[in-house]
């Protein structure tokens, strides 16, 4: 595969490796939290921790748009399904989310409830035009990557005067909660970022500008494979030796200073933003997530049913919270493995493969008992 | 929500939507969100929609200095030896 | 004058025909549909003896029996489909036991309405699967369930075989040093399935590759190779089955991701859908586990048989109390691969 293949290459990785070995200073410790979800993946699921010397260590963020999602937004959807009979799109990786009353979509489902399985915002589109007489609601979750999807299918379904369909607005926004990652109380010790990859593509590095110059962090933008991963602690740990702070672009096959314009111009037709929004980990986070302009009202599912957000503690032994903001690591849960494994699942960071509990014990669980 | 794929457009069909091929696999999108995407371009694809083309060039370059890391490490054991 | 002949039946409309609920009945409709279609086609010595069961004749060595379902949908797929599947995968089921397959037993549920030219295709395609592997169909049975109670057509089927008494194969039986043997790709036969699902197309299409391995399996037993384990991963993949049996042996394993082989157009499919091959099902292929000393020789055994001319050794089992399944990715770092959890979603993530 083409842009795939070559950037997995363990020859290349190798030589990666050899120069991060060579350059961290042996007397510095390097933290580095790998924002995305999808980096958190990638490092899991290629053992590149295993690469890495002991003084560099990643740190997960919250960039799992699942695993912030509030227990109360899953409630919302499963209440419209169960009560209000909609037909409740959602993308694979929430249907397994543990909500209130012992519930998940796919419990919901299992127990009568119409929600179905999407890859693509078209698919959803595609469920309302065939099925005129039922409402139908999409789950919109998702940082800036997943964004524009939607917006596409809200501007369609205006323009073909679609009346069944609605979206639930859980779309969040990446600098917002980096903010807030840097504003824990407490604070967490962080040396750099790794910047998303393909919310990059979008929203370009421009974005990050702010946390170099203000909170002098350097960023360094990496794609989603492996080897850009690698590459990105090199350029982070080279900024971290030269008391440098930088926007720095490993990506740059993909991503430019400005991103796609088109893309966020359409995001900005459509949607605006919160005043404030509920993460899970991160509380109540100022300008962080997105809902429908009032042009758009007619598809905003929160308006047209009655589903108010209703704030759901986590479970009390739960540490997903502090894993989100990078101050845990999931072996310090005390129920991780035990009473919370991806069968059964007791927070959201176990839940997507892309959270810091299932991507560890899915692949790395191994490293506490050897 | 990141997971995204690189493929090559090879075939525009109804406006706006194109056939992608990753790897002999090919699936339709959708490619309302970026300009003049032609047959032969590489688009990152993200849940059915093109995002962002991808530099082929840069792609290269990238690759590139991947590979060169390789040969300064060389460069660098053999000068070690000599040195010894 | 009547110009009807004597003894004239209808016979059943197998083209344009479809199935309903006096087929299911036990009257004269669902004798015809098992005289027209079923025993017409399996067509052996034992069905032709018409009763409820088959008498079969006697065989010295030790029982084996399995059983196993089919609910696939689509019906229909590259490479293959629902009764072909229940053929190969119940003979296989019995051959990893290390006995030879003799007979099958089939029960098919249909659902009001399924079309019998659609029936027809799979009676057909398991007949020959079963004329190719040399077990026979001896015995069956057929209901019929309301429309919409039933997703067109269920088969099970159930096959016995004979062991030989020194033949001893068990999932607990891996032991620390062993080598760990695949024989062939991992993910078509999901991926087909799947892709064709989702709308993927190819342009070198993935096919399906279930196949009867009772033939693959003589050989090996014959490599006079010390054979502990043999498994067919089929649902969940090659990671669900080696963590079955490493959990059943009280062992742990280290595979290697560079040898284990996966098609181009399955990988990328998996890579579109966001899902992971090694845990997609396989209808065609095996994992053998054999004494270290025999690897290189069972690997040749198996690569000469065309069914496994891809064989590899992909990694050993090891000493571990807690059973971790792990593999040595090909960055040259270390990971799990640990159960399936719940049904394999794909990732969009």
């Amino acid at each position: 595969m083409k842009y795939v293949d070559e950037f997995r290459d363990g020859e290349l990785a190798k030589n990666i490796a050899s120069n991060i070995v060579r350059e961290a200073e042996p007397q510095n410790i390097y933290r580095l939290m790998e924002f995305c979800g999808g980096h958190t993946h990638a490092i899991s699921r290629y053992g590149l921790a295993d690469l890495l010397p002991a003084n560099v260590r990643m740190i997960h963020g919250p960039g799992c748009p699942v695993c912030v999602l509030p227990i109360g937004r899953v409630d919302q959807a499963i209440r419209l399904a169960r009560e209000h009979g909609v037909i409740l799109c959602t993308y694979a990786d929430t249907l397994r989310v543990p909500a209130s009353d012992n519930l998940s979509l796919m419990r919901a489902k299992a127990n009568g409830a119409d929600v179905r399985m999407i890859y693509s915002t078209q698919d959803a589109l595609k469920t309302a035009r065939e099925n005129p007489d039922r409402e139908v609601v999409f789950l919109a979750i998702g940082f800036e990557t997943t964004t524009p999807p939607t917006a596409v299918a809200v501007k369609q379904a205006a323009a073909e005067g679609i009346k069944n369909f609605s979206i639930l607005c859980d779309h969040v926004l990446t600098p917002a909660a980096m903010h807030a990652i840097l504003a824990v109380e407490g604070g967490v010790q962080l040396d750099g970022f790794v910047g998303p990859a393909h919310v990059s593509t979008v929203i370009g590095s421009k974005p990050y500008e702010p946390f170099a110059d203000d909170y002098g962090k350097p960023v360094v933008i990496a794609g989603f494979e492996p080897l850009d991963v690698m590459q990105a602690i090199l350029m982070l740990v080279r900024q971290v030796n030269d008391g440098r702070a930088e926007v720095e672009n490993e990506f740059i096959r993909a991503v430019t200073r400005e991103g796609n314009l088109k893309a966020q111009a359409l995001v900005a037709e459509i949607f605006e933003v919160r005043d404030v929004f509920e993460w899970r980990g991160l509380g109540s986070v100022p300008n962080s997530a997105l809902k429908l302009r009032p042009e758009y009202a007619a598809f905003d599912a929160e308006l047209k049913f009655k589903v108010d957000y209703v704030t759901v503690p986590d479970n009390k032994a739960c540490e997903c919270a502090a894993i989100l903001r990078g101050q845990k690591r999931p072996q310090e849960c005390k129920i991780f493995g035990t009473v919370c494994t991806p069968e059964n699942p007791v927070g959201s960071c176990m839940v997507s493969s892309e959270g810091a509990c299932a991507a560890h014990y899915s692949y790395g669980r191994f490293r506490e008992t050897a | 929500m990141c997971l995204a794929i690189p493929a090559r457009i090879e075939e525009l069909t109804t406006p706006g939507n194109a056939i992608v091929n990753l790897g002999g696999v090919r699936k339709e999108i959708s490619l309302a969100l970026v300009d003049d995407a032609l047959v032969g371009d590489y688009v990152i694809v993200h849940v059915g929609y093109a995002l962002q083309k991808l530099d082929q060039e840069e792609a290269e370059l990238t690759l590139k200095m991947f590979a060169e890391m390789g040969v300064l490490d060389e460069l660098r054991a053999e000068l070690n030896e000599a040195e010894v | 004058m009547s110009k009807v002949k004597p003894n004239y039946a209808r016979s059943l409309d197998l083209k344009n025909g479809r199935v309903d609920m006096s087929h299911g009945s036990g009257g004269r409709a669902m004798a015809q549909l098992i005289s027209e279609l079923f025993a017409a086609e399996f067509d052996n010595e034992y069905l032709a003896q018409g009763n409820d069961g088959a008498v079969l004749p006697s065989a010295n060595g030790r029982l084996v029996v399995a059983i196993d379902s089919h609910v696939v949908s689509p019906l229909f797929f590259a490479g293959g489909d629902i009764g072909c599947l229940s053929v190969h995968g119940t003979i296989n089921d019995v051959a990893v036991m290390g006995a030879k397959p003799l007979y099958l037993a089939a029960s098919f549920i249909l659902e009001e309405g399924f079309p019998l030219a659609d029936l027809k295709r799979i009676v057909e395609s398991m007949a020959k699967a079963s004329r190719e592997a040399g077990v026979p169909i001896v015995t069956g049975d057929t209901k019929v369930v309301e429309r919409g109670k039933g997703d067109g057509v269920f088969i099970t089927t159930t096959g016995v075989g004979f062991a030989r008494e020194d033949i001893i194969l068990s999932g607990d039986l891996a032991q620390p040093g062993d080598k760990i043997l695949l024989s062939g790709t991992i993910g078509d036969h999901g991926m087909a399935i799947l892709s064709q699902r989702e709308g993927l197309t190819f342009s070198a299409p993935i096919v399906s590759d279930t196949a009867a391995l009772h033939g693959l399996i003589a050989t090996m037993l014959n490599s006079g190779a010390k054979l502990h384990v043999l498994r067919d991963p089929t649902r969940g993949g090659l990671a669900t089955t080696l963590n079955e049996i490493a959990k059943q042996s009280g062992v742990g394993m280290m595979l290697h991701e560079s040898a284990i082989a996966v098609n181009q157009p399955v990988e990328a499919a998996c890579e579109f859908l966001g899902l992971d091959p090694l845990y997609v099902a396989n209808e065609g292929k095996l994992i053998a586990i054999c004494a270290q000393e025999d690897a290189e020789n069972l690997l040749a055994v198996m690569r000469a048989h065309p069914l496994a001319r891809e064989a590899s050794i992909i990694g050993e089992v090891m000493e571990d109390t807690h059973g971790f399944v792990q593999m040595t990715t090909r960055l040259g770092g270390r990971r799990v691969v640990d159960w399936l959890a719940g049904e394999q979603l794909p990732r969009i993530c």
